[in-house]
């Protein structure tokens, strides 16, 4: 013990520096916010990637599932929102005065039922896809097929268990539309070739359209809702003598990278069918 | 000896005060900060004891601290500079002997023995806290120049000092 501190006595200059340092150090550390945040994070960093490097490998092992859930409750998500309900004029109460609101002024018009796609194509003229729901999940024919990108479809065929679904990238395919930018409806069409692009037609020489508009659904057919995204504006022309643009868009969904979708019912589909045949039969 | 405690004392107190007052104020570009504060300890008599020396570099650097508001930054790169500063007096050598009523200043010792001396010192001290300021080697050349720049500002402005403060011996 008396050599420990003959010891000490002896490197004084050098234990005392040591100490000195050290309280510095701490000092530098407890005292200055920028100092503490880097020393802390580059402490939490180690722990942190250990962590994160197990996380990495065991969330594959529950991938499937956590992309199953998402996808449901995206569903209920667009579900309960109040862009996809119809304004109910039934209400006394918004006859009289609009500032009533209440939850009988919304009735729900739109309920979506998220699938699997299961089978696609993009290469063909005409191109079809295959989802894991059918009428056993209340699926009809002429019902809308979206992801949470843009556009997928129309419910063509249904069986129990499964649904076909015609692509927008098919000749029969014809897509009610409207700039977002000013209202003016057209028609998207697909003429092949692309998977990514697409034509609008039916837009009068009078609009003024720009590259990167976007294109909505009009809301005017019963199997989309209004406002769901098609695509953007790459290029427009005006052909010699003709009355409407050839506007060529870029489709905002990746038809080659669609795993899940949603299918669009329209509760009051029968309703407005049964308004517009009774139009036409007069 | 009691004269000697008090005029190092007074100029602990002077030169802080001239730190924090004058020279923090002094940020030419953002890049040059000189730090004349460290001459207290470059000009400490060569009996000091040790433990004196340190315990004292380590006060100076602290009331700095207090002032600039960087509690521990100056008190670390100024222990470290009184830690190096026996081992710098042996590398640098001088004809005279380090003997009693010798001081570690021009008149002294000569231009050339204490601009080599200081330089060593300040350098040490700067390139320290300049890293410790920083507290990482991302911006490494940036946070190098920048204390390469101030060690020539603090080095012109200690020997502006010693030319002020001693009048060269007349011979």
């Amino acid at each position: 013990m008396r050599n420990f501190f003959l010891f000490l006595l002896k490197e004084h200059f050098f234990f005392l520096f040591f100490i000195l340092e050290v309280f510095s150090f701490v000092l530098i550390i407890q005292n200055n916010y920028y100092q503490k945040s880097v020393f802390i994070n580059s402490s939490n960093e180690f722990t942190g990637g250990v962590f994160k490097t197990f996380n990495d490998i065991s969330q594959y092992f529950s991938l499937k599932d956590a992309n199953r859930k998402l996808s449901e409750e995206n569903a209920r998500l667009m579900n309960e929102a109040k862009k996809y309900y119809f304004k109910s004029n039934n209400n006394v109460f918004s006859q009289i005065d609009t500032l009533f609101h209440n939850d009988t002024l919304y009735v729900q018009q739109y309920e979506f039922v998220s699938a699997k796609v299961i089978n696609n194509s993009i290469n063909k003229r005409n191109n079809y896809l295959t989802i894991n729901k059918g009428s056993n999940n209340g699926i009809t024919k002429d019902m809308g097929v979206i992801t949470s990108d843009g556009i997928v479809g129309i419910v063509m065929d249904v069986s129990p268990h499964f649904s076909s679904i015609l692509s927008v990238l098919h000749k029969d395919s014809k897509i009610s539309a409207k700039v977002k930018k000013n209202g003016h409806l057209g028609t998207v069409i697909w003429k092949g070739g692309a998977y990514r692009t697409a034509e609008l037609i039916d837009i009068p020489t009078h609009v003024k359209p720009s590259i990167g508009d976007t294109i909505i659904t009009s809301g005017n057919s019963t199997s989309f809702p209004e406002g769901i995204n098609i695509g953007t504006i790459l290029s427009y022309k005006i052909e010699k003598g003709d009355n409407f643009y050839n506007i060529s868009i870029k489709l905002s969904t990746d038809f080659n990278n669609i795993s899940y979708a949603y299918v669009i019912k329209n509760i009051m589909k029968g309703e407005l069918d049964k308004i517009n045949k009774n139009e036409i039969n007069d | 000896m009691i004269n000697l405690i008090s005029r190092n004392i007074i100029r602990f107190i002077f030169l802080v005060l001239f730190q924090v007052i004058v020279l923090n104020n002094i940020q030419l570009n953002g890049y040059i900060n000189p730090y004349l504060y460290v001459l207290f300890i470059i000009m400490l008599p060569f009996e000091t004891p040790k433990w004196l020396l340190i315990i004292s570099s380590f006060l100076l650097g602290l009331f700095i601290d207090i002032f600039s508001g960087t509690i521990g930054v100056h008190a670390a790169a100024c222990v470290f500079l009184a830690y190096c500063r026996p081992a710098v007096l042996r590398v640098v050598s001088s004809k005279k002997e380090y003997e009693q009523g010798i001081y570690p200043i021009i008149r002294d010792l000569g231009f050339r023995w204490f601009f080599s001396y200081s330089l060593i010192l300040v350098s040490v001290h700067h390139i320290l806290l300049f890293f410790l300021e920083a507290f990482s080697f991302r911006e490494f050349f940036s946070t190098f120049f920048r204390s390469f720049l101030s060690i020539i500002f603090t080095m012109l402005l200690i020997v502006i000092s010693q030319y002020i403060m001693y009048r060269p011996k007349k011979k």
